[in-house]
């Protein structure tokens, strides 16, 4: 069983979103194989933890995802990968996935599920699901698990390059 | 229109787009294009202003979304800039391109135009002239209209004109854990004797106007807008325009060419003459 927040965002209570973070984590690559196959299973979003700055950054990124989902004007396949691309200061999928998205060497992992309105998706199937699939150590999700986890450096390198790029266009 | 017009202060059930059709929002203020509301964002501990701007039913329906579409971005793209640059402005939340509104974080303070209604110094001498305090009082609002000018000084340095300066979109960030001041609030009115509040960074708000340039007749015109608002705000602020234009001309390279065109300005008004 893993820990999962149950977040309702302002303006769209009817939407649970569940989020749940993992340290030390020791089959990331599993995980990202589960996405590349897009088993069906797997439908999460997985986020590299060292990327994310901060609660509020996340569920900015998860409104704009829902938003769009919701207008049903996702740019990706599903509200997941929506929710990766959200985190990107660029238009290119692939590569948010590369700056955001999980790899082969993640050890902190965020793992977020949008069931949109599929009741079967509940925080404790959520949470027994990843409890299984995930090989690590479930923390509580919050501000300052957040902080221990960021690497600053790497994110403002990420994000401010993806500006220039941005400009350049 | 069939429906009545909303009153500020209101939580009214205006016919606002997903997701906040249902939601409470308090209306704050309404412009020519646009709703303010206030409400929370990302989570219940997020305060923003809201900015709806809503179709206009005089316009064909494809027009109107285009133009709607092209200024919203037009403004965010500004803000987002500006912050980018270090500019105090309010930050883009979130943005609803289709549906016309655009979340921006809460400002928590008052405008200058707030300040300026309380504090000039010819304010009703039913207050015992404590000469002491005056002089005090002076001078932080003589500090208050130095970053008043280092602040738009900033904006134009960056290359964006605010195209709507006025004393009412220019905010005092009130520091975190100080007192709501009345003053603020109501405007005209109290006049509270404290100093408290005006020590905050100056934040420029409603970019609804604003266009990127770095041409001198833009920046000179805007700071023609701005001290027309300060002469329609309070006769006797001249003294404190002064002081504003005094800290523009230093923020930047290139300010006094702008002052120099500010005297032009001054002699036909704001729009260039079209004759000869």
């Amino acid at each position: 069983m893993a820990t999962v927040e149950t977040l309702y965002l302002p303006h769209y209570p009817s939407y649970p979103i569940y989020i749940s973070l993992f340290k030390n984590v020791s089959n990331a690559k599993f995980l990202r194989q589960q996405l590349l196959e897009a088993n069906a299973a797997f439908e999460y979003a997985f986020l590299d933890g060292t990327m994310i700055l901060s609660p509020r950054h996340l569920h900015a990124a998860t409104f704009r995802a829902l938003n769009d989902s919701v207008y049903n004007r996702l740019k990706s396949r599903n509200i997941h990968s929506e929710l990766v691309f959200s985190l990107s200061p660029n238009n290119n999928i692939a590569d948010a996935y590369r700056r955001f998205g999980i790899q082969d060497s993640t050890t902190s992992l965020l793992a977020i599920k949008i069931p949109l309105s599929n009741p079967e998706i509940t925080a404790e199937s959520v949470s027994k699901h990843l409890g299984d699939a995930v090989e690590g150590e479930s923390v509580a999700f919050g501000e300052e698990a957040l902080k221990g986890v960021t690497d600053v450096k790497a994110l403002r390198k990420g994000v401010i390059l993806g500006m220039m790029a941005l400009k350049g266009t | 229109m069939s429906t009545a017009p909303p009153t500020i202060g209101a939580t009214t059930p205006l016919p606002l787009p997903s997701p906040f059709t249902h939601s409470p929002l308090t209306l704050l203020t309404q412009g020519a294009e646009a709703l303010v509301f206030r409400t929370t964002l990302l989570n219940a501990a997020t305060p923003v202003a809201l900015k709806y701007r809503p179709p206009k039913p005089y316009r064909h329906p494809l027009l109107d979304k285009r133009l709607t579409r092209a200024r919203l971005l037009a403004e965010a793209r500004v803000l987002v800039k500006c912050a980018r640059e270090g500019v105090q402005v309010p930050e883009v939340v979130a943005v609803g391109v289709e549906e016309g509104w655009v979340a921006l974080g809460w400002v928590e303070g008052g405008t200058v135009r707030g300040v300026l209604d309380g504090y000039t110094p010819s304010h009703p001498p039913s207050h015992p002239p404590g000469e002491q305090k005056d002089g005090q009082r002076e001078e932080v609002l003589m500090g208050l209209m130095g970053r008043v000018g280092r602040a738009v000084g900033r904006m134009h340095e960056v290359g964006v004109c605010h195209g709507d300066l006025t004393t009412s979109n220019l905010m005092v960030r009130r520091k975190e854990g100080e007192k709501a001041q009345e003053h603020f609030e109501t405007g005209g009115g109290h006049h509270t004797a404290g100093l408290e509040g005006l020590d905050g960074e100056i934040v420029l708000i409603d970019f609804g106007l604003a266009t990127q340039s770095i041409q001198d007749e833009d920046r000179a015109v805007d700071l023609y807008v701005l001290e027309r608002a300060f002469a329609a705000t309070h006769p006797v602020a001249e003294p404190l325009f002064r002081e504003v234009l005094r800290a523009y001309g230093e923020s930047y390279k290139g300010a006094k060419v702008v002052l120099r065109r500010l005297e032009d300005v001054r002699m036909r008004g704001r729009k260039r003459s079209m004759l000869g």
